[in-house]
Formats: C-alpha cells, sequence, structure tokens
C-alpha cells in the first residue's frame, strides 16, 4: 500500500472520528456528520488509488446500483419510517461484509494460502455480517409492519435453539479452520448464520427494536473491523471498530433510558400474548380495565383531553386514528390538547413529526414546558402507548432508576385512560404507579385498533 | 507480515477506546441520528469490495465477481443512504425545538386553521 494512500486514510478516520465526536452534540450534529460524510469520500479516493487495481467498469456498476438505490430511498423515505430504513441501510453493510468473506474463499478454497489471522478474521465476518444482514431485515420487516410486531418465538426454547445454531456455525468455521475447502461449509456458515439472525430478532418486540438495530449496528462495525484486518486496511479497522465500540456503548445508553437491559431485550418475548398482570411484584396492586364504550364515553363528556402519545403509538402507526378520534371528541365541545415529551418516540420530534403526518393543527401540539400546568385542569389524559415519561415515580421515588427524569404530570388529570399492548409489553424493567392508581384505567390492545374502536364507540353516541 | 498484523491489531484496541471515549454520554435525543451516523460509517466495507474485486482481476470467476458487484452496492447503499438518512434526520431539530417546528408549520399553513394562532402561542411559551 502507497504512502498517499495511506496518508488519505488517516485523513479519513481522523474526520470519521472528529465527525463522530460531532454527532453527540446537539449544535454540532448536522456538521459531524457532514465531516464523517467528507472522510468517507476520501477514503473511497484512496482506496481507488491503490495500485494494481482494475475490473473499473465492474466497481463503477456496483457504486453507481448503490447510489440508484440508497440515495432516493433515503431522500423519500417518510420521517416515520426513519429506524426501519437504519435498519435496512445496516443490513446491506452486514451483507457486503459476509460477501466479501465469501469471495476471499471461493477464491482461495479454505483460505489455505492466507495467514491464520486472516481465517479467523474472515470467517468471523462471514457469520457476523450474516447475521446482521438477516436480523436487520427481520427488523425492518416488523417495523414496516410486514411481519407482526409483536413476539414471534418458541419462548425458552429458544435460546436453546440460537446457541446450538451458533455452536454449529462456529463448528463448521473450526472445520474450515483445520484445512476444510469444500465451498457447502461456508455456504452452510452463511445460511445457518441466516437462520441465526432471524431467530434472534424475531421473538423481540416492535418498541425494543431501535435498540436492536443499535445492536446489530455495533456487530457490523466489529465485522467490518475484522475484515479491515483480513486485508490489512487501516481505514475499514478504525472506521469499523469505533462503530463496534461506540455502537456497543450506545445500544448500552439507549436500552437504559427505556429501563431496559441489554439481555432481556435479547431474550426477547415480550409484546406478545396480551395477557393482563403479569410478575410478582405487583401481586398486591391491581390495574383497572376499561372497554373502548367507556373510554368513549367518559371523553365525550369531558371539557379537555390531552392525548399523551408514545412509542406505542409511533409501532401501531395509530396517528391517523388518534386524529379521527380528536374530531369527532372536537364535535362534541371536548378541547383536545396533545402533550409531547421531549424523548417520547426515541428520535427528536418523532412524535411532532407523526402527527403532522396526520395533520394534526400544530397549535394542538403542546410541548412538556407548556402543557404539565394543564393536567390539573384536564378531565381525562389519553396516554398512548407511552410510559416512563409519565412515571411519576420520576418526580416521588428517589429509589427509582429514573428518578430526576423530567416527566409529564399526566398523574394530577382527574382521569388517565392508559392505552397499552398488555402489562408484560411494558420495559420490564420499571414499574410505573400511574397504572395502579384508583383514577387510571387501562385499555388493552394495540394502540391503532383501541384507538379505532373508541372512534366507532363515539360515532355511535 | 506479522510485524503489519501487529500493528493493525495495535490500531485495532486503539481504535476501540477511541470509540469508547467519544461516546462517553449523549443525550437521548441524539440516540437515533448516532445510531444512523454510525451505521453509514461502516459502509467503510465498501472499501473491501473494491478492493477484493479491483486486485483480483481476471482471477475471480463470473459468480465471485457477481457477488463483489453486489457487495460494493450494499457498501455504496449503506454509505450514501446513511448519511442522507442522518442529515434529514438532524435537519428536524437543527438549532433546537423551536426551529425544528417551522418546517411542519410551513407545510400545515395551507391547510392549519389555526397555523397564525399557534405562532404567538409558542413564541411565547419558549
Amino acid at each position: 500500500m502507497n504512502v498517499l494512500v495511506t496518508v488519505l486514510y488517516i485523513v479519513a478516520f481522523g474526520m470519521f472520528i472528529y465527525g463522530l465526536m460531532g454527532l453527540t452534540g446537539p449544535k454540532t450534529a448536522v456538521r459531524g456528520n457532514q465531516i464523517a460524510a467528507v472522510g468517507m469520500g476520501i477514503a473511497l479516493v484512496a482506496t481507488l488509488l491503490v495500485p494494481g487495481m482494475s475490473n473499473w467498469v465492474l466497481i463503477v456498476i456496483g457504486i453507481v446500483i448503490g447510489t440508484l438505490l440508497g440515495v432516493p430511498s433515503a431522500r423519500q423515505v417518510k420521517m416515520t419510517a426513519m429506524p426501519q430504513m437504519v435498519a435496512l441501510f445496516n443490513g446491506v453493510g452486514g451483507g457486503a461484509v459476509a460477501l466479501i468473506a465469501w469471495v476471499e474463499f471461493r477464491d482461495d478454497p479454505g483460505y489455505v494460502s492466507h495467514p491464520g489471522y486472516f481465517v479467523v478474521a474472515s470467517l468471523f465476518s462471514v457469520i457476523v455480517g450474516s447475521i446482521s444482514f438477516w436480523g436487520s431485515l427481520i427488523a425492518f420487516g416488523k417495523l414496516q409492519e410486514i411481519i407482526p410486531g409483536s413476539s414471534i418465538g418458541l419462548g425458552r426454547l429458544q435460546v436453546a435453539l440460537n446457541a446450538v445454531l451458533l455452536v454449529a456455525a462456529v463448528g463448521l468455521a473450526v472445520v474450515i479452520g483445520v484445512g476444510g475447502t469444500s465451498e457447502w461449509l461456508i455456504v452452510g456458515i452463511l445460511l445457518i448464520s441466516a437462520v441465526l439472525g432471524v431467530m434472534v430478532v424475531l421473538p423481540i418486540g416492535g418498541a425494543d427494536m431501535p435498540v436492536v438495530i443499535s445492536l446489530l449496528n455495533a456487530f457490523t462495525g466489529l465485522s467490518a473491523a475484522a475484515t479491515g484486518l483480513a486485508l490489512s486496511n487501516t481505514a475499514m479497522i478504525v472506521a469499523g471498530m469505533i462503530v463496534g465500540a461506540s455502537g456497543s456503548i450506545l445500544t448500552d445508553q439507549m436500552a437504559k433510558a427505556m429501563n431496559r437491559s441489554i439481555p432481556s431485550i435479547v431474550a426477547g418475548g415480550f409484546g406478545g400474548s396480551g395477557t393482563a398482570v403479569g410478575g410478582g411484584d405487583t401481586g398486591d396492586k391491581t390495574v383497572k380495565a376499561t372497554s373502548a364504550a367507556d373510554a368513549a364515553i367518559q371523553m365525550a363528556y369531558a371539557d379537555q383531553v390531552v392525548v399523551v402519545p408514545g412509542y406505542g403509538m409511533a409501532v401501531a402507526q395509530a396517528q391517523h386514528a388518534v386524529k379521527d378520534m380528536a374530531k369527532m371528541l372536537e364535535a362534541k365541545g371536548v378541547t383536545v390538547k396533545y402533550a409531547i415529551h421531549p424523548v417520547a418516540g426515541r428520535m427528536p420530534g418523532h412524535m411532532n413529526v407523526l402527527l403532522a403526518e396526520a395533520d394534526v393543527p400544530y397549535d394542538q401540539l403542546k410541548e412538556m414546558d407548556d402543557i404539565n400546568d394543564e393536567f390539573a385542569r384536564t378531565d381525562v389524559a389519553l396516554v398512548i402507548g407511552a410510559n416512563d415519561v409519565t412515571n411519576p415515580a420520576a418526580r416521588n421515588d428517589p429509589s427509582s432508576p429514573i428518578h430526576g427524569m423530567p416527566i409529564l404530570n399526566v398523574d394530577q388529570a382527574h382521569h388517565v385512560i392508559v392505552l397499552k399492548r398488555s402489562m408484560n409489553s411494558g420495559f420490564a424493567g420499571i414499574d410505573n404507579p400511574l397504572f395502579y392508581d384508583d383514577k387510571t384505567s387501562m385499555l388493552f390492545g394495540d394502540a391503532k385498533k383501541s384507538v379505532t374502536d373508541v372512534t366507532e364507540e363515539l360515532k355511535a353516541l | 507480515m506479522e510485524s503489519s498484523l501487529l500493528a493493525n491489531l495495535a490500531i485495532l484496541v486503539l481504535a476501540g477506546f477511541v470509540g469508547f471515549a467519544v461516546i462517553s454520554k449523549v443525550p437521548n435525543t441524539l440516540h437515533t441520528p448516532l445510531m444512523s451516523g454510525t451505521n453509514a460509517i461502516h459502509g467503510i466495507v465498501l472499501l473491501g469490495g473494491i478492493i477484493v474485486l479491483g486486485l483480483g482481476g481476471d482471477h475471480l470467476d463470473v459468480f465471485s465477481k457477481i457477488l463483489l458487484v453486489v457487495a460494493i452496492a450494499f457498501g455504496t447503499i449503506n454509505v450514501v443512504g446513511g448519511f442522507l438518512v442522518t442529515d434529514r434526520m438532524l435537519g428536524m431539530f437543527k438549532g433546537g425545538p423551536a426551529s425544528a417546528r417551522k418546517p411542519a408549520k410551513a407545510v400545515e399553513s395551507g391547510g392549519g386553521a389555526g397555523a397564525g394562532g399557534s405562532a404567538s402561542r409558542n413564541g411565547a411559551g419558549s
């Protein structure tokens, strides 16, 4: 590798690091992203300058196809579909890693003419890249509602099956490592890892998907670093490893922000059956379930209803149904407002964008500080798939892990109706006393269906 | 070869620590854009596809070449799409929530009945 290429690589990964630092602050984020993008451009140019390159036509074809597919999909994707788009982009990155390692194997069966570290790094890339590709596709499918967002899996058996699959994939890799040269070995690894990727993500509920995508993102970063190690390409090593490391931390922070642990997310089993109160520590507390009809009556005779949307509304894509319901209520003389918590939805402005998409008038959307004093004057607070941002423990209970987090004072409303998939589908790490409050009633089910049902009941009134 | 491996391993370890250090504390609102930004960066695998295809010459059979073209296309999608999506995402809250309202309001102003009223109310609120 000549000096110019190496120097350009150093410039490039310097820009990645600097850009990434920018991305961690709200004011510098836009520029940070641009700096990282320029760094990527430099790394690309440097690679094209590597001496002895050929197959130019094919390289250009690949880049052109990628650009033609990537640019429009990034430009046109709706803001509501951002998380799944990121999942898709992450997946293809993992796929690229796996394909590269596969070609290396085809070119040199069994990697026999390569040193040991090359074999290890390549096989790692194949397994992790394939898991990341298929896992990301499932995550995309779930968020896009091609696959049901609820938990699909075998329960306890799932973990055992996944372990068997992982052992099988690693086993085949070991066979290659000790001299196996059949292409079926690598194809077998690709397939088993694919099944593993599907199996790992399938049982995870829709609300946890952003954390899963972040985890797969870190995986893809590590596999890119491994490929860089195999190819002795410093830009790939640095970029991949930084993503692997920062992605792991970020995953942990996201999980913590949702009061979930990564192992419990990966263990899956959420958002499924819709069974009522579960778990031992809720023994002496009871929740009050309500019906769509009762909720409709309660709201129809209210003066003011405040809607508190959360991630559940985004997952259920319920914003249009919510808008229709609000219209019905307004026709009955009820004032409807929306309380927007800054971190509701796990994406800056997520709720604003969703509701704007549904043509909710902007003057009805209230920021947390503007609406919090109004809850005491509110007859009904309708919580749609929001949990932690309404948890009074953040205000009252110093022992709570989210103590001190600013919340919407939903508990001060006269009545609270909580739309939720089920009691045990929530963010398991933490209990929400709001749900056990005497003035709270729970309407279980998919947010969109519940809201639609309420609207139907309102029409019948 | 051995010394370059050790140098690369050193780079790997150091890069890991840089990654840990950079993301020490990030506000919740930036989690998604940051994830998307790091996602774009690992599109660097594009380089791997180009190197293997470019240095492979005619040594590679047709199927391998097809796989690599797909890999390069995948990597390009990852890079280009990743940075563009991150940019759009960040554009939503450039300069804080106050200006994030503006674009949506502009879209709304055609049909939104109370758009004018909201400006003064929001202004007072923030």
